[in-house]
């Protein structure tokens, strides 16, 4: 059975599920842990942020998460230039003592578009110093295979901009891609519902990354499922190799014996 | 004598980086700290003793994926 030979290998860890998530937006730390754990997701995301000195009361995100269960992976979600985006690779690998760090550098406020020119320039710092890379870029195939040529573990393009549920804008590119880079290529924000998380997974992409479509669904819970599915299938779909696209009909049933 | 943490003055005793987490509530185990800009392994929180004019930086994991998170 194809669900449980393929799997998903990045650098050589090997993952049974296809679906990261983030664990942002949430309306809580309750319906975090259960979307997360019905999405079947094995590599989530998280940031690195300041501890808040004068008010300790809140929870910690680490009391809610099982690090034997999930692989974290510390993104560098805010940074605007490569120092930055080092500096706090740094501070996650001493906090969670593992080197997976989802390298994001930002050009843009607005849009939230990779600067590729620092994002490339990071990923030299930080491979150099260990880590095992997975940049967030844009759908570029040239940029793609730049950071492949770097080392980096896998490449993260992005389907639309952060957060914006367009879905996937250029499928061309992603194919590109696909066919530029031997690394995985995961399908990095822009996924809005289930079938966004089909197309990724239909063009051959090893994976889909995803954190708002799933924390503000009005059931988090429920699209966690499925966007599970919705990567499942895909995946079994590219497998299987679909039929190719015609203009004109092709009947299914034998024309022999019509009674006319 | 005072440091600043996390961009902010703050007022301590001289002691080690391992007794002032302990003394503002932090579980060294969850966090990451940055000594005047360079990385403290936490190996060395406990023989590190503060100084007048110190810089930390504490971080943490906090809910993210989405870059406002």
């Amino acid at each position: 059975m194809p669900e449980t030979t393929d799997k998903l290998v990045i650098a050589g860890r090997e993952f049974d599920s296809r679906l990261m998530v983030g664990t942002g937006k949430y309306a809580d730390f309750h319906e975090m842990v259960r979307a997360i754990e019905v999405s079947g997701a094995q590599i989530i995301t998280v940031a690195v942020r300041r501890v808040n000195i004068s008010d300790r009361s809140k929870e910690s995100l680490l009391d809610h998460i099982d690090l034997k269960k999930y692989t974290l992976l510390p993104n560098t979600a805010g940074c605007y230039t490569a120092e930055d985006a080092i500096r706090t690779c740094r501070l996650a690998r001493e906090a969670g003592l593992s080197d997976f760090v989802k390298l994001e550098v930002l050009g843009d406020e607005r849009t939230l578009f990779p600067n590729n020119e620092e994002l490339l320039k990071a990923a030299a710092v930080l491979i150099a110093d260990g880590f095992t890379v997975l940049p967030y870029t844009s759908d570029d195939p040239i940029v793609c295979k730049k950071l492949e040529d770097l080392g980096c573990a896998a490449v993260m393009p992005l389907g639309a901009p952060i957060g914006s549920g367009l879905g996937i804008r250029n499928p061309y590119n992603i194919r590109i891609i696909l066919e530029t880079v031997k690394v995985p290529v995961i399908v990095d924000a822009g996924v809005g519902t289930a079938s966004d998380a089909a197309i990724a997974m239909e063009l051959g992409c090893h994976g889909v990354l995803m954190n708002t479509a799933i924390a503000g669904a009005k059931d988090p819970v429920a699209m966690a499922e499925a966007m599970k599915l919705a990567v499942q299938a895909g995946r079994l779909a590219y497998l299987a190799g679909r039929i190719p696209m015609k203009l004109h009909a092709s009947a299914s049933s034998p024309l022999a014996g019509l009674i006319a | 004598m005072n440091i600043t943490t996390n961009g902010e003055a703050v007022s301590t005793e001289p002691v080690t980086v391992q007794e002032f987490l302990a003394s503002v509530g932090i579980d060294p185990r969850r966090v990451a700290v940055e000594l005047n800009l360079e990385i403290l392994p936490k190996a060395q929180y406990q023989e590190t003793l503060l100084k007048e004019g110190d810089s930390l930086e504490i971080v943490h994991f906090v809910g993210g994926g989405a870059p406002l998170g």
